[in-house]
């Protein structure tokens, strides 16, 4: 199976969507390139068990490798491994759901299509890419769709949210190109080399001292794609003034980049500093996960609400790297891929609710479940598997996470393991509180009766995302198998302490 | 003897015929009645970037004086490329010009000065070539005669060129006297990194800096882009300041490479004032054009973080970053110069709801100024990331850390014209423009070589393997 066309179809989608002028014919290339990627997802899924069963233990499958700036050492290099499998899949999942959710985008239609599908092809890029500069490449490319995004197309504060998310995740890239500029010239073989290679980089050990060097901007860097504390101030304001669809995106594929480039290059690749870093992340993460918590109780707006509880999600899987064990590990990116789809599945319904009474305060609020039961019904599913019910997907990566924290007896982590498992009564207390009072009880504004219930394309949206919580929640072992081999294949070099 | 003469200055050559036809045409209008001419001017400027591209043959004349390489002749087609598509861009304004003969032979008599600059291998010959590349410049910032602020972009340009030209000329003669030679590579066996040779360095870095606009020396540069035709604004910012640069590193890593020390040191503390300077003072610009001066000046100081490493990746990266800031600039300016010889209309904040009425010109700005900024997937990213890249294999990482944090503020302002072409309000936006066919081609040739540069790998590698280091 040839990764390239992960890229290429989402790519020829943006590009087929700029001949067509009408909404109509836009969103039906949108949607039928997102289908198509679903499909060659599950594809992809099937050839990647049919080549483990095959007995190809090869860390990384479907390798290929093109030379690109041979002088420089930058090849386009692509593999998946489990975690990255996942992480595609969660991409198709929120990609073709976003795109149902934009039906009516009725202004500048083509525009908004094609810098989804563009911000869709940096994703998929980035979890293919087995090359930093390659990585690099695709993490920017999706910066930009997400400042016209916000800014064009979003609501309230929009130009002031979408500067900030831009500069600031600009300022991401600046601490992860240096990162990467550390581990690139001190990655020299006997012969002189360098490379950006993951896999061979992985193999040649850094010295200790350009990792401690080089560790915090590469981590740090990434973090703040993954709403790092205290870096995570562009999330609320990014996520609430973003269009319904760039919110999904944003907090259920773009700040999964983050996590996923703070595991895969960071910590994978400087296994020695992130150990000595270890309680510095942790104690970042846990004051994510209890800070974002309690901001969000203060929280009136729907969609700060989801924004500052994905700070605080989102610290979970910050939090299961730090901790840096085979279990918390399979945790992080469980939750990543939970958090994608539940967060994504909220930002949805969020949507829906605010296009029928355009409004988003908790206080203008009420009775939604007799007007429109299929919308309020979804909001309370997120809502639960935000809160981490059992049955769906917050819970099983929660608690791997959890499991994974409780493996360490030192102190200072077990304390963090503790106010971090307490954060969830918090996120019981509001996410029950905005369910109450906005689906619950009686309805506060006597337009809102008039009110319509989900149409297909969002009724097959939220179905789509449901799938994937459900199924996770359900029978979470068949994602623990499919990231457990590449964890694993991780824990070879992050268990590494002692430098060789 | 002739037939090496002529094949190995074919380029300058030809330039010189174009010359001669513009003049011809000039003598043959007697009734002053504008005509066509700009369509012929611009397909012998055609056949004049094709034509380098064909024999290329390298060797020396004159003892060394005159040499081509391979690089040069890169260099040149370059060069060839940004005055065609100068040339396209200023057609609206220059087409129906009474004087547009002298226009192409001012421009084109630049163009011969910096061919010859380049491919100096002395002193003089290298001082010859400057002097008829910066003579007739200050001409053409004159251009528009009916405009005060044009005069006074052409004579600030006279006196700050001839100011850098006396401290490039006293550089020159302090060399020849502590090594007594003008050829380069008699230069650099002589070199003893004596007192004095350094000092007659530091003047001949002054020179370059004041051409490349380094700062502390770029104070000229913003008032001649705003009072200078924009073509010529474009002109000087790109073509002229590649020609320089290309010599520059040149001097620096073939003449000069016993003194890297020296020059690192100078690279390292103009490349930080002229980033941060460029930046901030980018960020307050209302003009667009003063606005292009600016950020070109902040372009200018990631140059000079690319080339302090003296590698061969340095040169490389160099070059490569400069024909991709050909097109990006240039396309900045050729929307910018529709838009300003249509509607007059040349402040940033004219151009908000630009979008609303002039989609594929926003567009074109657009792409124009994310590859300025360096971002993916426009082809600035790899120029801006690889000039970078080989600053930071020395082992420079507090020098790249600096210019990767500008890159953030350089950020700022390119995406506050973004935000205002995209998302500000505007009740009376500028009016639809129709372009015509020909900028339309200049601004085509532009974006497709922002978008296509970058990822054509074979381009950089090519220039890599032209390249040498120290």
């Amino acid at each position: 199976m040839n990764l390239h066309i992960l890229v290429l179809i989402p790519v020829l989608t943006a590009l087929a969507t700029l001949f067509f002028k009408e909404l109509k014919q836009v969103r039906m290339i949108a949607f039928l390139g997102s289908a198509l990627q679903l499909l060659l997802s599950f594809a992809l899924l099937a050839a990647f068990y049919a080549e483990r069963a095959a007995g190809n233990v090869a860390p990384m499958l479907f390798y290929s490798s093109f030379q690109w700036f041979p002088s420089l050492g930058i090849a386009y290099t692509t593999g998946i491994d489990g975690i990255a499998m996942a992480m595609i899949l969660l991409s198709a999942f929120v990609v073709l759901a976003g795109v149902l959710v934009s039906w009516k985008m009725e202004k500048l239609s083509r525009e908004f299509f094609f810098l989804l599908m563009l911000l869709s092809a940096g994703a998929y890029g980035f979890f293919i890419s087995l090359d930093l500069f390659v990585m690099f490449f695709f993490l920017e490319i999706a910066v930009i769709p997400k400042f016209l995004l916000i800014g064009v197309w979003g609501s309230g504060r929009k130009e002031y949210s979408a500067m900030k998310l831009a500069l600031m995740l600009m300022g991401g890239s600046a601490l992860v190109f240096l990162g990467l500029m550390g581990i690139y010239f001190n990655s020299a073989d006997i012969h002189g080399q360098h490379t950006f290679n993951i896999l061979e980089l992985s193999v040649r050990h850094l010295p200790l001292s350009t990792q401690m060097l080089f560790f915090p901007f590469a981590f740090i860097g990434f973090g703040i794609f993954g709403a790092l504390f205290p870096f995570h101030t562009w999330v609320p304001d990014g996520h609430s003034s973003a269009p319904t669809a760039a919110s999904m995106f944003l907090a259920g594929i773009s700040m999964k980049l983050g996590g996923y480039g703070c595991l895969r290059v960071a910590t994978y690749l400087m296994p020695e500093a992130a150990h000595a870093y270890s309680p510095y992340i942790i104690l970042l993460s846990a004051i994510a996960i209890i800070y974002g918590a309690f901001a969000t109780m203060m929280q009136t707006d729907l969609k700060y609400i989801n924004a500052y509880s994905s700070v605080s999600h989102c610290g979970f899987v910050l939090l299961g790297i730090g901790m840096m064990n085979e279990t918390a590990i399979t945790g992080a990116v469980m939750q990543m891929i939970s958090h994608g789809l539940m967060t994504a599945l909220f930002f949805a319904a969020i949507g829906m609710i605010y296009e029928r009474t355009h409004t988003r305060l908790l206080a203008q609020l009420g009775g939604l479940l007799k007007v429109m039961p299929f919308i309020s019904s979804i909001f309370v599913i997120a809502g639960l598997c935000s809160l981490g019910l059992p049955g769906f997907s917050g819970f099983v990566a929660e608690m791997t996470v959890f499991m994974g924290s409780w493996q360490h007896v030192e102190t200072g982590y077990r304390i963090a393991t503790i106010l971090s498992c307490a954060s969830i009564v918090v996120t019981a207390v509001y996410i029950l509180r905005a369910a109450g009072k906005s689906i619950m009880g009686p309805i506060v504004d006597d337009h809102h009766l008039q009110l319509s219930d989900a149409t297909w394309n969002e009724k097959l949206a939220a179905v789509v995302l449901l799938i994937g919580i459900v199924t996770i929640g359900i029978a979470p072992f068949w994602l623990s198998d499919l990231i457990g081999p590449g964890v694993h294949g991780l824990m070879a070099n992050i268990g590494r302490t002692i430098l060789s | 003897m002739l037939n090496e003469f002529l094949i190995l200055m074919k380029q300058e050559l030809l330039l010189c015929i174009i010359l001669f036809i513009t003049l011809i045409l000039k003598i043959s209008d007697n009734d002053n009645s504008p005509r066509n001419w700009a369509g012929i001017v611009n397909s012998l400027l055609l056949i004049n970037f094709l034509a380098g591209f064909i024999f290329p043959t390298t060797g020396e004349l004159f003892n060394g004086m005159y040499k081509v390489t391979e690089l040069m002749i890169f260099e040149k087609n370059m060069l060839n490329l940004g005055l065609l598509v100068v040339s396209l861009m200023a057609h609206p304004c220059i087409k129906s010009h009474k004087h547009l003969p002298e226009f192409y032979m001012l421009i084109i008599s630049t163009l011969i000065g910096m061919f010859f600059m380049i491919s100096s291998g002395n002193l003089l010959m290298f001082y010859v070539g400057l002097e008829l590349s910066t003579i007739p410049m200050a001409a053409l910032a004159n251009f528009n005669l009916n405009k005060a602020s044009s005069s006074e972009a052409g004579m600030k340009m006279i006196l700050s060129s001839a100011f850098s030209s006396a401290l490039l000329l006293m550089g020159v003669s302090f060399i020849y006297g502590t090594t007594g030679s003008f050829t380069f590579t008699q230069i650099t066996a002589q070199l003893d990194n004596n007192a004095l040779q350094v000092f007659a360095f530091v003047l001949l870095f002054t020179g370059f800096a004041f051409k490349l606009s380094v700062v502390p020396f770029h104070f000229w540069t913003a008032d001649v882009y705003e009072g200078a035709p924009v073509p010529v604004a474009a002109y000087l910012s790109v073509v002229s300041k590649a020609a320089v640069a290309f010599v520059f590193v040149t001097v620096l890593y073939k003449v000069f490479g016993t003194m890297a020390n020296i020059w690192y040191v100078l690279l390292f503390l103009t490349s930080v004032l002229t980033i941060g300077i460029g930046n901030i003072f980018a960020v307050r610009q209302e003009n667009i054009k003063r606005f292009l001066a600016f950020s070109s000046i902040a372009q200018v100081g990631f140059i000079l973080v690319g080339i302090s490493s003296g590698t061969q990746a340095g040169e490389a990266s160099m070059i490569y970053f400069l024909l991709i800031y050909l097109f990006s600039n240039l396309g900045a300016f050729g929307v910018v110069n529709v838009v300003s010889s249509m509607s007059g209309k040349e402040n940033i904040s004219d151009y908000k709801g630009f979008y609303k009425t002039n989609p594929a010109l926003s567009w074109f700005l657009t792409i124009s100024l994310f590859s300025l900024a360096g971002v993916p997937p426009t082809a600035g990213f790899f120029g801006k990331l690889f000039l970078l890249t080989s600053g930071a294999s020395t082992g420079n990482y507090l020098l790249v850390g600096y210019a990767a944090i500008n890159m953030i503020v350089s950020m700022y302002y390119y995406l506050r014209i973004v935000k205002a072409i995209f998302m500000d309000e505007n009740a009376m936006p500028i009016a639809n423009i129709k372009a015509g066919i020909i900028p339309g081609i200049a601004i085509a040739i532009c974006v497709i070589g922002i978008l296509v540069t970058g990822f054509a790998g074979g381009v950089y590698n090519y220039i890599y393997s032209l390249s040498s280091g120290i």
